[in-house]
């Protein structure tokens, strides 16, 4: 087992793609921010004694505190609270949980969609391939906040309102997923497009693989480069595409806030004075997302060959 | 030579458009919501008749001193306790041209007692109403009637002939979600005229020629109504100059506009205090889990009310600006005292025990209805009640909407537990049990019912006897105020903010006139 796992351990250290990752340091200064945000997103009960999504433990009373290091500030309080007495650290952490919750489902929802369609499009070709191809331009013709936005009031309008609340991540996701796949499916079909005339396709095929089979375990993996780069930039794309529909009203409710949500209420108190409100929440989604893009770029170097002198 | 031509012309432009850049001034006007339906008869909401007001009139009306006095009547007097004779003013004219006879006004007042009016409880008492001849109108009531004319000055006077036209001669059914020709178009005797209308976004009205009165200041010529939800973008507005007044500045908002040299802001006690309703009617809660009604309990509701932190939510929510309610009612309203208006105490152990007693220990859950772009911070309210409430146990779910909408649903009968605002036109304590606690009345929404508060209801309606009559006053509220029927939280403080060269008054209703605005 020992000897396994160091030769795992060996290979990764080998590789081209550790080599490259050493090597940059853009890319390990945001994937050490982010292994942070991840960290503190996904075990936030652990880091603060407070839970901001129970309206009963709040005390209107601490309500606009201003942060800690401020003259009329508190130490329990480090960011400061909300109009509501919420602590803003806990109230952020606990809101980019749902903001990378939704963010990670919508493109691994995208993902899914747009590598099926893409791949059994670019292997099958014809006029299958033609309907769904047309269908991605159709689809980029739309912006996706549009479509996001449609698909939301679509949501709206059927389930009831009673049931909308506890709906509106999924609606959520799957808004934000239904506007992206398009990309998955044009890069994919592309890349099967390559691989499918190449010798190790024609030779399972020949033996008799089913269609299916040559598919997902011979051409997928070989397609998923591009795709995982894409992938990536589409993580923070999906992420500011919550925190745009939250920030317009029509994502999560304000009872359970993502980020957006948490800068659209801020938003009232811009001129009052409350600027920590607004400010930290926004600065933590530019954070996040740039995080998110440096690495996808640092990827999309290292694993398009292509671009390699 | 050819320079002198262009100066010429320059000058020939100059003279031919500088009268009109100086007395043609438009007043740009913001509030969170808009009026919503121009039927002046359709619905009584605070916005509505504040635009109603700019385009329609009376027979009396309130001037900025907040005194009745003449509008379209010009005189009256009582012939024996049931009978009122109006004189109208003579010169008076639509502003499609119209002469305004008496007509007009036995017209209005009847259709304003419409099955669809939602000001038929104004005039509940007038039985008849009839032309004696183009300018007298007779007004009977059923029994003697002390505040007719307070009443009177929230019936707006329309067109008999525009509305024939029209086909608007019922009142809109505005909960019924009915369209008419005139929700969409007014066409009054008031100082302006509405030349343009998209709701929720731009009402432009124009001076109306034809007006028989005088205006304060020549040069407004315009009004836009430019409503803006947002309360920040609402402040951003007014503070880069495009619009000029805004009648419920925010109060998280009030220092910066002070800051401003360019702007004023001013305060005063609004004639509106904010409460809940709990429906104590319906045997089972739509939205509740216990499978009954808990507040048809006395004491859940006594425990809702203590464990209201009304303190907390003055200076967090209201940054000061409210003022602590104990009753529906306001100082300056015929009945209110300040004993009333005491609050039984903050009190959160209290209030669980008498939860617990009441056989909730570990209380229930239900809905709160709340407007969103209504009144003062409505939805921040409500998102603390939220919270003062979980302490105890029940678990409140807010559901916050727009003003149409929660109005409406209310109106439907849809709310177990709902928030609402009332003002008192008529400052006198009938208005609001004529409305608010007579059996079946139409903002009754909690089904409030109790026997010797409709008798005390008859007596104030019909009494003449103003000692016998405070007194039927003074035992309704306190028998509504033992009950604990409603949640009372707050009597508002409304604040205007303006550019310092834009004046126009604020008045404790919170409706502006713009005929006495004027520019420095």
């Amino acid at each position: 087992m020992d000897n396994k796992a160091l030769t795992t351990w060996d290979k990764i250290k080998d590789s081209e793609i550790y080599f490259s990752f050493i090597k940059s340091p853009t890319a390990i200064v945001s994937s050490i921010l982010l292994v942070i945000i991840f960290f503190c997103s996904f075990f936030v009960e652990f880091i603060t004694p407070y839970n901001p999504f129970d309206p009963s433990s709040l005390s209107l009373m601490d309500a606009f505190t201003p942060p800690s290091w401020t003259s009329d500030g508190k130490v329990e309080f480090l960011l400061g609270t909300d109009g509501q007495g919420r602590d803003m650290l806990s109230t952020i952490l606990y809101g980019s949980r749902i903001s990378l919750i939704v963010g990670f489902s919508a493109i691994l929802f995208s993902l899914i969609l747009g590598v099926g369609l893409g791949l059994t499009a670019g292997f099958f070709g014809g006029k299958y391939e033609m309907i769904v191809m047309r269908l991605t331009d159709v689809q980029l013709t739309v912006p996706s906040i549009l479509m996001a936005l449609l698909v939301d009031g679509i949501a709206r309008g059927i389930i009831s309102r009673e049931l909308h609340d506890e709906m509106a991540i999924y609606v959520l996701i799957f808004a934000i997923g239904i506007s992206e796949w398009p990309q998955f499916a044009r890069v994919s079909r592309a890349a099967t497009l390559v691989e499918k005339n190449k010798d190790y396709v024609s030779a399972s095929t020949i033996i008799g693989v089913s269609n299916f089979i040559v598919m997902f375990k011979h051409i997928l993996p070989n397609i998923m480069r591009p795709v995982l780069v894409i992938g990536t930039i589409g993580l923070a794309l999906a992420i500011i595409a919550e925190a745009t529909l939250s920030f317009l009203g029509v994502g999560v409710p304000p009872t359970t806030p993502s980020l957006g949500t948490l800068i659209r209420l801020g938003n009232d108190f811009l001129f009052s004075g409350e600027w920590w409100i607004t400010f930290f929440p926004a600065i933590f989604l530019v954070v996040l997302a740039f995080s998110i893009n440096l690495l996808g770029d640092w990827m999309r170097d290292t694993l398009n060959p292509k671009l390699k002198k | 030579m050819k320079y002198g031509y262009f100066i010429k012309i320059l000058l020939a432009f100059f003279l031919a458009f500088a009268p009109t850049q100086t007395f043609a001034k438009t007043i740009k006007w913001s509030m969170q919501g808009d009026s919503l339906t121009l039927d002046p008869h359709a619905q009584n909401e605070g916005p509505t008749t504040q635009v109603s007001r700019q385009v329609y009139e009376a027979l009396v009306t309130r001037g900025l001193d907040m005194k009745i006095g003449p509008q379209l009547a010009t005189e009256w007097r009582t012939q024996g306790p049931n009978t009122w004779i109006f004189k109208l003013r003579e010169d008076v004219k639509f502003s499609d041209g119209t002469p305004f006879t008496s007509e007009d006004v036995v017209f209005s007042i009847l259709r304003a007692k419409q099955r669809t009016s939602d000001f038929k409880e104004y005039i509940s008492t007038v039985s008849g109403v009839k032309a004696v001849n183009d300018y007298t109108v007779e007004i009977t009531t059923s029994k003697p009637n002390p505040i007719l004319l307070n009443q009177l000055s929230n019936i707006f006077i329309m067109s008999k002939k525009w509305s024939e036209k029209n086909f608007a001669v019922m009142a809109q059914n505005w909960d019924a979600g009915q369209e008419t020709f005139s929700a969409t178009n007014a066409m009054g005797t008031g100082p302006f005229k509405i030349t343009l209308r998209e709701p929720n976004t731009k009402t432009v009205f124009k001076r109306n020629k034809k007006w028989w009165g005088t205006m304060k200041d020549d040069k407004v010529t315009e009004i836009h109504l430019l409503p803006i939800k947002n309360a920040a973008t609402r402040v951003a507005a007014l503070l880069s100059g495009e619009i000029d007044v805004v009648t419920d500045a925010p109060v998280q908002d009030l220092a910066r506009i002070k800051n401003s040299p360019a702007h004023k802001v001013e305060s005063t006690a609004q004639m509106r205090t904010i409460f809940l309703g709990m429906d104590q009617g319906a045997d089972k809660l739509r939205t509740g889990n216990t499978g009954d009604n808990p507040f048809k309990k006395k004491a859940v509701r006594q425990a809702l009310y203590q464990a209201i932190d009304i303190e907390a939510i003055k200076k967090k929510v209201m940054r000061g600006l409210s003022e602590p309610a104990g009753i529906i009612t306001f100082p300056g309203v015929n009945g209110y005292t300040e004993e009333l208006d005491k609050r039984l105490p903050y009190d959160v152990a209290a209030a669980k025990k008498l939860l617990a007693d009441a056989g909730y220990p570990n209380g229930f859950e239900v809905e709160l209805r709340c407007p969103n772009d209504r009144y003062v911070n409505d939805e921040a309210i409500c998102t603390a009640v939220v919270g003062m409430l979980g302490k105890i146990g029940v678990k409140v779910n807010l559901f916050a909407q727009t003003k149409s909408k929660h109005f409406k649903e209310l109106k439907d009968n849809q709310g177990d537990f709902y928030m609402l605002g009332w003002g008192v036109p008529t400052l006198d304590s009938h208005y609001v049990f004529h409305y608010l606690y007579e059996s079946g009345a139409s903002w009754n929404r909690v089904n409030f019912s109790n026997s010797d508060v409709d008798a005390a209801i008859r007596v104030m309606e019909g009494e003449v006897n103003l000692d016998k009559r405070n007194a039927a006053i003074a035992k309704a509220w306190k028998i509504v105020k033992d009950d604990i029927s409603y949640l009372p939280l707050h009597h508002q403080v409304i604040s205007w903010a303006a550019k310092k060269d834009v004046n126009v008054p604020i008045r404790p209703n919170n409706e502006p006139l713009f005929r006495f605005a004027s520019f420095d």
